[in-house]
């Protein structure tokens, strides 16, 4: 009997403190994702800049670009996966492995090789334990990504997308990320980064039309120029939204891990009282027989 | 005359916006100065000093390390890599 409520009183005493840590990753989460919010919308301006400055050069001039041509087969085509450092955040490291999966089987489907990037200790863990080979992986501040990071990514990236299938090199370029659409909508979004598709802007009025451009240096220069760093803006804003996402999801995962949490005490608790209860009604039975005997006899 | 309308962005935040009487500074085939009612232009910005007159305040200077800028139609946005306005700089938009 009295074993049964030490067994409750231990854990109780485990949830409880279970559930404290669940509240303190709760709260940093919560405080974290504001930051990760206004980067996102800090890095929107220069995005929208990019954006405008490429499509403007893409549909006026008829320069043939490498990054823009489409090759005419596609042998090999690389894939970014961006997951988190650290677990405790729900689904959110595995619907982004999913979604990945479900493209590389679908690139296989097609005929073609599929190299993959990781970012994100989670997703070298899961490729890892699988035994399967990954091309390069980035970890280390997945929730506060840098833009040294998305220039590094950007340099590896079309480093092997200028060298030769023969030489191992890659004809496109999928990112797998995931979408940062409210606080509680998160999105896995697979983009095609590479061969560019340049996103024309819907034109609301005349005076959004696209001016004729005078270009200096020439246009090829100026592309040159703009490509590289169009691709990095949209790795950037990748991770970015990866970084509000993961953080959004720990908050969730947290919150309703710290709820089940107070659950769990509550029936422990009850429980514990209930075998207090009736370890005492036992030991008064236990009296009164006693009595009743000594009485009788 | 109009004037310009200046936005310069970095790449993980927003530098400064505001309106100004002229535009300085060094693409990579040389010194270039933009007034109002510049042809629209598409050029590619080399590392230097980015000097710019607002219509309020002194004139002031932004250190950037190289991107572009566009014109258009007294527009003039500036997108650099990482951008540094010099302390003293007034701003008249706000440095949000």
């Amino acid at each position: 009997m009295g074993a049964q409520i030490r067994v409750y009183r231990q854990k109780i005493a485990s949830t409880t403190s279970m559930q404290k840590i669940f509240k303190a990753m709760e709260l940093i989460a919560t405080s974290r994702i504001g930051k990760a919010r206004t980067r996102v919308s800090a890095s929107l301006p220069y995005s929208n800049a990019i954006t405008r400055a490429v499509s403007a050069v893409a549909s006026q001039s008829e320069v043939d670009h490498p990054l823009t041509t489409e090759p005419d087969s596609i042998r090999r085509a690389a894939v970014l996966v961006m997951t988190s450092d650290r677990g405790l955040a729900g689904s959110y490291s595995a619907s982004i492995l999913k979604q990945a999966e479900h493209l590389i089987e679908l690139l296989h489907s097609e005929g073609k090789d599929v190299t993959t990037y990781l970012v994100g200790r989670k997703a070298q863990a899961y490729f890892e334990f699988r035994g399967r080979d990954y091309e390069r992986v980035w970890t280390g501040g997945t929730d506060a990504p840098e833009f040294e990071t998305a220039r590094e990514l950007r340099e590896v990236l079309l480093e092997d997308f200028a060298t030769d299938f023969e030489d191992g090199g890659v004809d496109e370029i999928h990112v797998v990320y995931t979408q940062f659409k409210s606080m509680v909508v998160q999105e896995p979004t697979v983009i095609r980064l590479l061969p560019l598709e340049v996103v024309e802007e819907e034109i609301e009025s005349s005076t959004d039309l696209l001016p004729l451009y005078d270009y200096e240096p020439a246009p090829e220069e100026v592309l040159d120029a703009l490509l590289p760093r169009y691709i990095e803006s949209r790795i950037f804003s990748a991770l970015l939204q990866a970084a509000a996402s993961e953080l959004a999801a720990r908050q969730r995962a947290m919150k309703s891990a710290g709820d089940n949490a107070s659950d769990l005490i509550k029936k422990y608790t009850r429980l514990r009282n209930n075998a207090r209860q009736a370890e005492i009604t036992q030991e008064l039975s236990e009296i009164v027989a006693g009595a009743d005997a000594l009485n009788a006899s | 005359m109009a004037n310009l309308e200046v936005e310069i962005v970095a790449a993980d935040h927003f530098v400064w916006s505001g309106a100004a009487t002229m535009v300085k500074g060094f693409t990579s085939e040389g010194e270039i100065g933009i007034l109002p009612g510049h042809t629209p232009l598409l050029a590619v910005l080399a590392a230097g000093l980015l000097e710019i007159a607002p219509v309020d305040g002194d004139r002031f200077t932004v250190d950037v390390d190289g991107g572009f800028f566009s014109v258009d139609s007294n527009r003039v946005v500036i997108v650099a890599d990482s951008a540094q306005l010099e302390s003293g700089a007034v701003s008249s938009a706000g440095i949000h």
